[in-house]
Protein backbone atom coordinates (compact mmCIF):
# COMPACT_ATOMS: atom_id res chain seq x y z
CA UNK A 1 0.00 0.00 0.00
CA UNK A 2 2.55 2.53 1.10
CA UNK A 3 5.03 1.58 -1.61
CA UNK A 4 2.31 1.87 -4.23
CA UNK A 5 1.41 5.36 -2.99
CA UNK A 6 5.07 6.34 -3.14
CA UNK A 7 5.37 5.03 -6.68
CA UNK A 8 2.26 7.03 -7.61
CA UNK A 9 3.81 10.13 -6.13
CA UNK A 10 7.25 9.69 -7.61
CA UNK A 11 6.26 8.53 -11.08
CA UNK A 12 8.86 8.31 -13.83
CA UNK A 13 7.64 11.56 -15.39
CA UNK A 14 8.04 13.39 -12.07
CA UNK A 15 11.53 11.99 -11.53
CA UNK A 16 12.50 12.94 -15.07
CA UNK A 17 11.26 16.52 -14.77
CA UNK A 18 13.00 16.83 -11.39
CA UNK A 19 16.33 15.68 -12.80
CA UNK A 20 16.02 17.66 -16.02
CA UNK A 21 13.61 20.52 -15.42
CA UNK A 22 12.31 22.09 -18.67
CA UNK A 23 12.38 25.84 -19.25
CA UNK A 24 14.64 26.20 -16.23
CA UNK A 25 16.24 29.59 -16.79
CA UNK A 26 15.82 33.29 -16.26
CA UNK A 27 14.00 35.20 -18.96
CA UNK A 28 15.41 38.58 -19.95
CA UNK A 29 12.34 39.73 -21.84
CA UNK A 30 9.71 38.53 -19.37
CA UNK A 31 7.02 41.15 -18.78
CA UNK A 32 5.54 39.36 -15.77
CA UNK A 33 7.30 37.55 -12.98
CA UNK A 34 6.81 36.60 -9.35
CA UNK A 35 8.71 35.02 -6.47
CA UNK A 36 7.19 31.98 -4.81
CA UNK A 37 8.27 30.89 -1.36
CA UNK A 38 7.30 28.13 0.94
CA UNK A 39 8.89 29.32 4.18
CA UNK A 40 8.27 26.06 6.01
CA UNK A 41 10.17 23.99 3.44
CA UNK A 42 12.59 26.53 2.10
CA UNK A 43 11.27 25.98 -1.43
CA UNK A 44 11.90 29.14 -3.43
CA UNK A 45 11.34 29.81 -7.10
CA UNK A 46 10.78 32.59 -9.59
CA UNK A 47 8.31 32.23 -12.44
CA UNK A 48 8.87 34.33 -15.59
CA UNK A 49 6.10 34.97 -18.09
CA UNK A 50 6.17 36.67 -21.45
CA UNK A 51 2.60 37.69 -22.22
CA UNK A 52 1.72 39.01 -25.66
CA UNK A 53 -1.89 39.96 -26.47
CA UNK A 54 -3.27 37.75 -23.73
CA UNK A 55 -1.25 34.73 -24.84
CA UNK A 56 1.60 33.13 -22.89
CA UNK A 57 4.31 33.36 -25.47
CA UNK A 58 7.02 32.07 -23.16
CA UNK A 59 7.21 30.71 -19.61
CA UNK A 60 10.20 29.71 -17.50
CA UNK A 61 11.26 29.28 -13.90
CA UNK A 62 14.28 29.14 -11.64
CA UNK A 63 14.88 28.19 -8.05
CA UNK A 64 15.22 25.22 -5.76
CA UNK A 65 12.79 22.86 -4.18
CA UNK A 66 11.81 19.26 -3.70
CA UNK A 67 11.18 16.85 -6.56
CA UNK A 68 7.46 17.54 -6.44
CA UNK A 69 7.74 21.32 -6.64
CA UNK A 70 10.43 21.28 -9.34
CA UNK A 71 8.61 18.70 -11.48
CA UNK A 72 5.31 20.51 -11.09
CA UNK A 73 6.89 23.81 -12.15
CA UNK A 74 8.60 22.15 -15.10
CA UNK A 75 5.40 20.44 -16.26
CA UNK A 76 3.55 23.71 -15.86
CA UNK A 77 5.91 25.60 -18.17
CA UNK A 78 5.39 22.95 -20.85
CA UNK A 79 1.64 22.88 -20.43
CA UNK A 80 1.01 26.61 -20.50
CA UNK A 81 3.18 27.79 -23.37
CA UNK A 82 0.95 29.14 -26.12
CA UNK A 83 -2.14 29.15 -23.90
CA UNK A 84 -4.36 32.16 -23.34
CA UNK A 85 -4.70 33.68 -19.88
CA UNK A 86 -8.17 32.16 -19.62
CA UNK A 87 -6.94 28.69 -20.57
CA UNK A 88 -4.08 28.98 -18.07
CA UNK A 89 -6.51 30.04 -15.37
CA UNK A 90 -8.76 27.06 -16.13
CA UNK A 91 -5.83 24.64 -15.98
CA UNK A 92 -4.64 26.22 -12.73
CA UNK A 93 -8.03 25.45 -11.21
CA UNK A 94 -8.09 21.89 -12.57
CA UNK A 95 -4.62 21.15 -11.19
CA UNK A 96 -5.61 22.50 -7.81
CA UNK A 97 -8.85 20.49 -7.80
CA UNK A 98 -7.03 17.31 -8.79
CA UNK A 99 -4.64 17.60 -5.86
CA UNK A 100 -7.20 18.52 -3.26
CA UNK A 101 -9.61 15.75 -4.18
CA UNK A 102 -12.25 17.95 -5.78
CA UNK A 103 -13.88 17.25 -9.13
CA UNK A 104 -11.78 18.14 -12.12
CA UNK A 105 -11.70 17.89 -15.89
CA UNK A 106 -9.31 15.00 -16.61
CA UNK A 107 -9.28 15.73 -20.35
CA UNK A 108 -7.98 19.23 -19.78
CA UNK A 109 -5.13 18.02 -17.60
CA UNK A 110 -3.43 15.67 -20.05
CA UNK A 111 0.13 15.01 -18.90
CA UNK A 112 -0.46 16.97 -15.70
CA UNK A 113 -2.39 13.99 -14.40
CA UNK A 114 0.92 12.59 -13.12
CA UNK A 115 0.57 15.09 -10.28
CA UNK A 116 -2.53 13.30 -9.02
CA UNK A 117 -0.48 11.09 -6.66
CA UNK A 118 0.05 14.17 -4.51
CA UNK A 119 -3.49 14.03 -3.17
CA UNK A 120 -2.55 11.05 -0.98
CA UNK A 121 0.10 13.25 0.66
CA UNK A 122 -1.67 16.30 2.10
CA UNK A 123 1.58 17.73 3.46
CA UNK A 124 2.97 17.87 -0.07
CA UNK A 125 0.10 19.59 -1.88
CA UNK A 126 1.66 22.97 -1.23
CA UNK A 127 4.88 21.78 -2.88
CA UNK A 128 3.04 20.89 -6.06
CA UNK A 129 0.94 24.05 -6.15
CA UNK A 130 3.69 26.58 -5.36
CA UNK A 131 4.69 27.19 -8.99
CA UNK A 132 1.05 27.43 -10.06
CA UNK A 133 0.20 29.99 -7.39
CA UNK A 134 3.30 31.90 -8.37
CA UNK A 135 2.35 31.84 -12.06
CA UNK A 136 -1.16 32.99 -11.19
CA UNK A 137 0.24 35.88 -9.16
CA UNK A 138 2.73 36.81 -11.87
CA UNK A 139 -0.05 37.10 -14.46
CA UNK A 140 -2.00 39.45 -12.25
CA UNK A 141 0.78 41.93 -11.86
CA UNK A 142 3.16 43.86 -14.07
CA UNK A 143 5.80 44.21 -11.37
CA UNK A 144 7.74 41.78 -9.18
CA UNK A 145 5.51 40.27 -6.51
CA UNK A 146 5.89 37.57 -3.91
CA UNK A 147 3.59 34.73 -3.06
CA UNK A 148 3.88 32.54 0.00
CA UNK A 149 2.32 29.18 0.64
CA UNK A 150 2.30 27.24 3.85
CA UNK B 1 26.15 2.61 35.17
CA UNK B 2 23.47 0.17 34.06
CA UNK B 3 21.76 0.32 30.71
CA UNK B 4 18.20 1.60 30.42
CA UNK B 5 15.33 -0.88 30.52
CA UNK B 6 13.96 0.23 27.17
CA UNK B 7 11.03 -2.17 27.17
CA UNK B 8 9.77 -0.77 30.45
CA UNK B 9 10.46 2.80 29.37
CA UNK B 10 8.66 2.39 26.05
CA UNK B 11 5.69 0.92 27.87
CA UNK B 12 5.44 4.22 29.72
CA UNK B 13 4.85 6.05 26.41
CA UNK B 14 1.51 4.91 24.96
CA UNK B 15 1.89 6.89 21.74
CA UNK B 16 4.93 4.88 20.66
CA UNK B 17 2.85 1.72 20.25
CA UNK B 18 1.13 2.39 16.97
CA UNK B 19 1.55 1.81 13.28
CA UNK B 20 1.94 4.55 10.71
CA UNK B 21 1.27 3.57 7.08
CA UNK B 22 1.25 -0.03 8.24
CA UNK B 23 4.71 0.18 9.80
CA UNK B 24 5.64 0.44 13.48
CA UNK B 25 6.10 4.11 14.40
CA UNK B 26 9.74 5.16 14.72
CA UNK B 27 9.67 8.58 16.31
CA UNK B 28 12.88 10.49 15.56
CA UNK B 29 11.57 14.05 15.73
CA UNK B 30 12.27 14.67 19.38
CA UNK B 31 14.05 17.97 18.84
CA UNK B 32 10.78 19.36 17.49
CA UNK B 33 8.67 17.91 20.28
CA UNK B 34 9.06 14.89 22.54
CA UNK B 35 6.44 12.32 23.52
CA UNK B 36 4.85 12.18 26.96
CA UNK B 37 4.97 9.34 29.48
CA UNK B 38 1.88 8.12 31.34
CA UNK B 39 3.18 9.81 34.47
CA UNK B 40 2.83 13.20 32.78
CA UNK B 41 -0.48 12.43 31.05
CA UNK B 42 -1.93 11.14 34.32
CA UNK B 43 -0.66 14.10 36.33
CA UNK B 44 -2.50 16.44 33.99
CA UNK B 45 -5.74 14.45 33.89
CA UNK B 46 -5.63 13.82 37.66
CA UNK B 47 -5.30 17.54 38.20
CA UNK B 48 -8.40 18.20 36.12
CA UNK B 49 -10.29 15.27 37.66
CA UNK B 50 -9.46 16.06 41.28
CA UNK B 51 -7.82 19.40 42.00
CA UNK B 52 -8.76 21.92 39.34
CA UNK B 53 -9.20 25.47 40.68
CA UNK B 54 -7.45 28.79 40.39
CA UNK B 55 -4.18 29.27 42.25
CA UNK B 56 -3.02 31.81 44.85
CA UNK B 57 -6.46 33.23 45.58
CA UNK B 58 -8.95 30.82 46.99
CA UNK B 59 -9.44 29.82 50.59
CA UNK B 60 -11.24 26.69 49.54
CA UNK B 61 -9.66 23.27 49.50
CA UNK B 62 -9.40 22.78 45.73
CA UNK B 63 -7.68 26.12 45.28
CA UNK B 64 -5.25 25.18 48.01
CA UNK B 65 -4.50 21.83 46.39
CA UNK B 66 -4.04 23.46 42.96
CA UNK B 67 -1.72 26.06 44.48
CA UNK B 68 0.27 23.40 46.31
CA UNK B 69 0.68 21.31 43.16
CA UNK B 70 1.62 24.34 41.07
CA UNK B 71 4.21 25.53 43.59
CA UNK B 72 5.53 22.00 44.09
CA UNK B 73 6.18 21.93 40.33
CA UNK B 74 8.19 25.14 40.69
CA UNK B 75 10.26 23.46 43.34
CA UNK B 76 10.91 20.54 41.01
CA UNK B 77 12.09 22.88 38.27
CA UNK B 78 14.37 24.62 40.76
CA UNK B 79 15.93 21.30 41.70
CA UNK B 80 16.15 20.22 38.05
CA UNK B 81 18.39 23.15 37.09
CA UNK B 82 19.86 23.55 40.60
CA UNK B 83 18.74 27.13 41.15
CA UNK B 84 19.19 28.55 44.66
CA UNK B 85 15.61 29.57 45.24
CA UNK B 86 12.10 28.95 43.95
CA UNK B 87 11.90 32.72 43.49
CA UNK B 88 14.31 32.36 40.59
CA UNK B 89 11.94 30.12 38.61
CA UNK B 90 9.33 31.85 36.46
CA UNK B 91 6.75 29.79 34.59
CA UNK B 92 6.37 30.92 30.98
CA UNK B 93 4.80 29.55 27.80
CA UNK B 94 8.14 28.33 26.56
CA UNK B 95 11.70 29.35 25.74
CA UNK B 96 10.44 31.83 23.15
CA UNK B 97 8.35 33.76 25.65
CA UNK B 98 11.20 33.75 28.17
CA UNK B 99 13.64 35.24 25.68
CA UNK B 100 11.15 37.97 24.81
CA UNK B 101 10.65 38.62 28.53
CA UNK B 102 14.37 39.03 29.16
CA UNK B 103 14.76 41.17 26.03
CA UNK B 104 12.00 43.56 27.02
CA UNK B 105 12.25 43.63 30.81
CA UNK B 106 15.95 43.20 31.45
CA UNK B 107 17.85 44.36 28.39
CA UNK B 108 15.66 47.06 26.86
CA UNK B 109 15.95 49.57 29.73
CA UNK B 110 19.76 49.31 29.55
CA UNK B 111 20.08 49.96 25.82
CA UNK B 112 21.19 53.09 24.04
CA UNK B 113 21.84 53.67 20.36
CA UNK B 114 24.98 51.81 19.33
CA UNK B 115 24.91 49.28 22.16
CA UNK B 116 25.40 45.67 21.17
CA UNK B 117 23.62 42.37 21.62
CA UNK B 118 25.72 39.28 20.99
CA UNK B 119 24.23 36.04 19.65
CA UNK B 120 25.66 33.27 17.47
CA UNK B 121 25.24 32.11 13.89
CA UNK B 122 23.61 28.85 14.98
CA UNK B 123 20.73 30.27 16.99
CA UNK B 124 17.11 29.20 16.62
CA UNK B 125 14.92 32.01 15.28
CA UNK B 126 13.53 32.37 18.82
CA UNK B 127 16.96 33.59 19.92
CA UNK B 128 17.40 35.91 16.93
CA UNK B 129 14.13 37.67 16.22
CA UNK B 130 13.36 39.03 19.74
CA UNK B 131 16.82 40.66 19.72
CA UNK B 132 16.34 42.06 16.23
CA UNK B 133 13.05 43.57 17.35
CA UNK B 134 14.82 45.06 20.34
CA UNK B 135 17.51 46.52 18.07
CA UNK B 136 14.80 48.14 15.94
CA UNK B 137 13.19 49.57 19.06
CA UNK B 138 16.38 50.99 20.53
CA UNK B 139 18.97 51.48 17.81
CA UNK B 140 21.19 48.77 19.28
CA UNK B 141 23.24 46.50 17.01
CA UNK B 142 23.08 42.74 16.68
CA UNK B 143 26.50 41.04 16.66
CA UNK B 144 26.97 37.43 15.66
CA UNK B 145 29.59 34.91 16.75
CA UNK B 146 30.59 33.07 13.56
CA UNK B 147 30.54 29.33 12.97
CA UNK B 148 32.96 26.79 11.50
CA UNK B 149 32.27 24.22 8.78
CA UNK B 150 31.92 21.49 11.40
CA UNK B 151 29.10 23.46 12.99
CA UNK B 152 31.02 24.68 16.03
CA UNK B 153 31.23 28.26 17.23
CA UNK B 154 34.30 30.01 15.86
CA UNK B 155 35.61 31.60 19.04
CA UNK B 156 38.90 32.86 17.56
CA UNK B 157 37.61 36.43 17.61
CA UNK B 158 35.37 36.00 20.65
CA UNK B 159 37.29 38.42 22.87
CA UNK B 160 36.88 41.24 20.38
CA UNK B 161 33.14 40.56 20.07
CA UNK B 162 32.75 41.13 23.81
CA UNK B 163 32.96 44.90 24.00
CA UNK B 164 32.11 47.55 26.54
CA UNK B 165 28.95 48.15 24.52
CA UNK B 166 27.77 44.53 24.74
CA UNK B 167 24.71 44.55 26.98
CA UNK B 168 23.86 40.85 26.75
CA UNK B 169 25.11 37.64 25.22
CA UNK B 170 22.32 35.20 24.30
CA UNK B 171 23.51 31.77 23.21
CA UNK B 172 22.00 28.36 22.59
CA UNK B 173 23.30 25.70 24.97
CA UNK B 174 22.70 23.04 22.29
CA UNK B 175 21.98 23.79 18.62
CA UNK B 176 18.62 22.46 17.43
CA UNK B 177 19.69 22.22 13.78
CA UNK B 178 23.17 20.74 14.29
CA UNK B 179 23.21 19.19 17.76
CA UNK B 180 26.35 21.09 18.73
CA UNK B 181 26.89 21.43 22.47
CA UNK B 182 28.46 24.84 22.89
CA UNK B 183 31.25 25.53 25.42
CA UNK B 184 28.95 27.83 27.34
CA UNK B 185 30.68 27.71 30.71
CA UNK B 186 33.93 29.16 29.32
CA UNK B 187 32.01 31.68 27.26
CA UNK B 188 30.05 32.82 30.31
CA UNK B 189 33.25 33.26 32.33
CA UNK B 190 34.73 35.42 29.57
CA UNK B 191 31.58 37.50 29.23
CA UNK B 192 31.36 37.98 32.99
CA UNK B 193 34.99 39.12 33.07
CA UNK B 194 33.69 42.08 31.07
CA UNK B 195 30.50 42.40 33.14
CA UNK B 196 28.30 41.15 30.31
CA UNK B 197 25.24 39.18 31.44
CA UNK B 198 24.44 35.92 29.65
CA UNK B 199 21.20 34.20 28.68
CA UNK B 200 21.33 30.54 27.71
CA UNK B 201 18.64 29.04 25.48
CA UNK B 202 18.46 25.56 26.96
CA UNK B 203 15.49 24.25 24.97
CA UNK B 204 17.61 21.55 23.31
CA UNK B 205 19.82 20.86 26.33
CA UNK B 206 17.46 20.03 29.19
CA UNK B 207 15.98 16.89 27.57
CA UNK B 208 19.44 15.41 27.18
CA UNK B 209 21.81 16.43 29.97
CA UNK B 210 22.04 17.57 33.55
CA UNK B 211 22.01 21.36 33.80
CA UNK B 212 23.36 23.26 36.80
CA UNK B 213 22.73 26.99 36.52
CA UNK B 214 24.92 27.76 39.52
CA UNK B 215 27.83 25.85 38.08
CA UNK B 216 27.36 27.48 34.66
CA UNK B 217 26.87 30.84 36.41
CA UNK B 218 24.51 31.98 33.63
CA UNK B 219 22.28 34.94 34.43
CA UNK B 220 19.21 33.53 32.67
CA UNK B 221 18.42 30.00 31.54
CA UNK B 222 15.27 29.34 29.52
CA UNK B 223 13.62 26.19 28.24
CA UNK B 224 10.36 24.68 26.96
CA UNK B 225 8.50 21.82 28.59
CA UNK B 226 7.30 20.04 25.47
CA UNK B 227 10.79 19.12 24.33
CA UNK B 228 11.41 17.41 27.67
CA UNK B 229 8.37 15.12 27.88
CA UNK B 230 6.03 17.75 29.37
CA UNK B 231 3.04 19.42 27.68
CA UNK B 232 3.16 22.24 25.16
CA UNK B 233 2.50 25.77 26.34
CA UNK B 234 4.61 25.57 29.48
CA UNK B 235 8.26 26.36 30.03
CA UNK B 236 10.48 27.90 32.62
CA UNK B 237 12.88 30.76 32.96
CA UNK B 238 15.62 30.81 35.55
CA UNK B 239 17.01 34.22 36.44
CA UNK B 240 19.42 35.24 39.15
CA UNK B 241 17.34 36.66 41.96
CA UNK B 242 19.18 39.98 42.18
CA UNK B 243 18.55 40.63 38.48
CA UNK B 244 14.90 39.58 38.64
CA UNK B 245 14.33 41.85 41.67
CA UNK B 246 15.49 44.86 39.68
CA UNK B 247 13.49 44.06 36.56
CA UNK B 248 10.10 45.60 35.85
CA UNK B 249 7.24 43.20 35.12
CA UNK B 250 6.78 42.25 31.50
CA UNK B 251 3.02 41.87 31.44
CA UNK B 252 0.49 43.37 33.80
CA UNK B 253 -2.59 41.69 35.16
CA UNK B 254 -3.92 39.66 38.01
CA UNK B 255 -1.66 37.62 40.28
CA UNK B 256 1.37 39.84 39.63
CA UNK B 257 0.20 42.58 42.05
CA UNK B 258 0.07 43.14 45.77
CA UNK B 259 -2.37 46.02 45.59
CA UNK B 260 -4.05 48.01 42.86
CA UNK B 261 -5.68 51.42 42.91
CA UNK B 262 -6.15 53.88 40.06
CA UNK B 263 -3.32 55.96 41.48
CA UNK B 264 -0.81 53.22 42.12
CA UNK B 265 -0.15 49.52 41.75
CA UNK B 266 2.31 47.66 43.89
CA UNK B 267 3.80 44.67 42.16
CA UNK B 268 3.92 41.26 43.71
CA UNK B 269 7.17 39.69 44.86
CA UNK B 270 9.17 37.10 42.97
CA UNK B 271 8.36 34.95 41.14
CA UNK B 272 4.73 36.11 40.82
CA UNK B 273 5.77 39.53 39.54
CA UNK B 274 6.39 37.87 36.18
CA UNK B 275 3.34 35.62 36.11
CA UNK B 276 0.43 37.87 35.19
CA UNK B 277 -2.93 36.20 34.78
CA UNK B 278 -3.99 32.68 35.61
CA UNK B 279 -1.01 30.53 34.73
CA UNK B 280 -0.91 27.22 32.85
CA UNK B 281 -1.43 25.28 36.08
CA UNK B 282 -1.86 21.84 34.56
CA UNK B 283 1.11 22.48 32.29
CA UNK B 284 3.33 23.32 35.24
CA UNK B 285 2.15 20.20 37.04
CA UNK B 286 2.89 18.18 33.88
CA UNK B 287 6.36 19.72 33.71
CA UNK B 288 6.94 18.75 37.32
CA UNK B 289 5.88 15.18 36.52
CA UNK B 290 8.22 15.09 33.51
CA UNK B 291 11.07 16.09 35.81
CA UNK B 292 10.08 13.34 38.24
CA UNK B 293 10.11 10.88 35.36
CA UNK B 294 13.52 11.99 34.07
CA UNK B 295 14.95 11.78 37.59
CA UNK B 296 13.48 8.31 37.99
CA UNK B 297 15.27 7.16 34.82
CA UNK B 298 18.39 9.13 35.69
CA UNK B 299 19.56 12.10 33.62
CA UNK B 300 23.10 10.71 33.38
CA UNK B 301 21.79 7.38 32.08
CA UNK B 302 19.63 9.25 29.57
CA UNK B 303 22.66 11.17 28.34
CA UNK B 304 24.72 7.98 28.03
CA UNK B 305 22.07 6.06 26.10
CA UNK B 306 21.43 8.93 23.69
CA UNK B 307 25.16 9.32 23.18
CA UNK B 308 25.37 5.63 22.23
CA UNK B 309 22.49 6.06 19.76
CA UNK B 310 24.01 9.16 18.21
CA UNK B 311 27.46 7.57 17.87
CA UNK B 312 25.98 4.45 16.23
CA UNK B 313 23.76 6.49 13.90
CA UNK B 314 26.65 8.76 12.94
CA UNK B 315 28.91 5.79 12.17
CA UNK B 316 26.29 3.99 10.10
CA UNK B 317 25.21 7.06 8.15
CA UNK B 318 28.81 8.12 7.55
CA UNK B 319 29.48 4.67 6.06
CA UNK B 320 26.79 5.23 3.38
CA UNK B 321 27.73 6.68 0.02
CA UNK B 322 26.01 9.84 -1.10
CA UNK B 323 25.01 11.10 2.34
CA UNK B 324 26.45 14.15 4.05
CA UNK B 325 26.04 14.87 7.76
CA UNK B 326 25.49 18.57 8.49
CA UNK B 327 27.03 19.38 11.86
CA UNK B 328 30.00 17.28 12.83
CA UNK B 329 31.05 19.00 16.04
CA UNK B 330 33.15 17.11 18.58
CA UNK B 331 30.55 17.54 21.27
CA UNK B 332 27.00 16.85 20.13
CA UNK B 333 23.67 15.84 21.62
CA UNK B 334 20.72 14.00 20.07
CA UNK B 335 20.68 15.52 16.59
CA UNK B 336 21.73 14.04 13.25
CA UNK B 337 21.08 16.45 10.36
CA UNK B 338 21.83 15.08 6.91
CA UNK B 339 21.56 15.59 3.17
CA UNK B 340 21.16 12.82 0.60
CA UNK B 341 22.85 13.70 -2.70
CA UNK B 342 20.39 14.75 -5.36
CA UNK B 343 17.33 14.49 -3.13
CA UNK B 344 15.55 17.41 -1.49
CA UNK B 345 14.95 16.85 2.26
CA UNK B 346 11.19 17.11 1.73
CA UNK B 347 11.15 14.11 -0.50
CA UNK B 348 13.28 12.35 2.11
CA UNK B 349 10.72 13.19 4.80
CA UNK B 350 7.78 11.85 2.77
CA UNK B 351 9.55 8.58 1.97
CA UNK B 352 10.56 8.15 5.61
CA UNK B 353 7.00 8.80 6.71
CA UNK B 354 5.75 6.03 4.44
CA UNK B 355 8.03 3.69 6.38
CA UNK B 356 6.63 4.86 9.68
CA UNK B 357 9.73 6.92 10.49
CA UNK B 358 9.05 10.46 11.70
CA UNK B 359 11.87 12.91 11.07
CA UNK B 360 11.89 16.65 10.59
CA UNK B 361 12.69 18.22 7.26
CA UNK B 362 13.09 21.90 6.64
CA UNK B 363 15.18 24.75 7.98
CA UNK B 364 14.47 23.91 11.64
CA UNK B 365 13.79 27.58 12.44
CA UNK B 366 17.48 28.21 11.89
CA UNK B 367 17.66 29.75 8.42
CA UNK B 368 21.06 31.41 9.02
CA UNK B 369 22.49 27.92 9.61
CA UNK B 370 21.05 26.75 6.29
CA UNK B 371 22.44 29.84 4.55
CA UNK B 372 25.85 29.14 6.07
CA UNK B 373 25.95 25.65 4.61
CA UNK B 374 24.38 26.83 1.34
CA UNK B 375 21.43 24.47 1.59
CA UNK B 376 17.68 25.15 1.67
CA UNK B 377 16.89 22.57 4.32
CA UNK B 378 18.09 19.38 5.93
CA UNK B 379 16.56 16.11 7.04
CA UNK B 380 16.99 15.79 10.79
CA UNK B 381 16.73 12.76 13.03
CA UNK B 382 16.78 13.55 16.74
CA UNK B 383 16.88 10.97 19.50
CA UNK B 384 15.31 10.69 22.92
CA UNK B 385 16.04 8.12 25.59
CA UNK B 386 13.13 5.92 24.49
CA UNK B 387 14.70 5.36 21.07
CA UNK B 388 16.42 2.06 20.34
CA UNK B 389 19.29 0.74 18.27
CA UNK B 390 16.68 -0.93 16.02
CA UNK B 391 15.33 2.55 15.32
CA UNK B 392 18.81 3.70 14.35
CA UNK B 393 18.74 0.84 11.83
CA UNK B 394 15.33 2.03 10.58
CA UNK B 395 16.92 5.42 9.93
CA UNK B 396 19.68 3.82 7.88
CA UNK B 397 17.17 1.66 5.97
CA UNK B 398 15.12 4.77 5.28
CA UNK B 399 18.10 6.48 3.67
CA UNK B 400 18.76 3.41 1.51
CA UNK B 401 15.10 3.36 0.43
CA UNK B 402 15.31 7.02 -0.61
CA UNK B 403 18.45 6.34 -2.61
CA UNK B 404 16.79 3.36 -4.29
CA UNK B 405 13.76 5.38 -5.29
CA UNK B 406 15.81 8.29 -6.57
CA UNK B 407 18.50 6.15 -8.24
Amino acid sequence: MSSADLRDLYQQVIMDHNKKPRNFHEMDDANHFAHGNNPLCGDALVVYVKLTDGIIEDLSFQGSGCAISVASASLMTEALKGKTIEQAEHLYQQVHAQMTGEEFDANALGKLEVLSGVKEFPARVKCATLSWHTMHTAMDSDHDVSVTTE
Amino acid sequence: MGALDLTAIRNDFPILHQEVHGQPLVYLDNAASSQKPNLVIDAISDYYRQDNANVHRGVHRLSQRATDAYEAARGKVRGFVNAKSDKEIIFVRGATEAINLVAQSFVRPMLSVGDEILISHMEHHANIVPWQMLCEQTGAKLKVIPMTLTGELDLSGFDTLLTERTKIMAIGHVSNALGTVNPVKDMIAKAHAKNIPVLLDGAQAVPHMAVDVQDLDCDFYVFSGHKMFAPTGIGAMYGKQALLEDMAPWQGGGDMILSVSFEHTQYNELPYKFEAGTPHISGAIGLGAAIDYMNMIGVDKIAQHEHNLLVAATEKVTALDGVRIIGTAQNKASVLSFMIDGVHPHDVGTIFDQQGVAIRTGHHCAQPVMQFFGIPATARASFAFYNTMEEVDALVLGIKKVQELFA
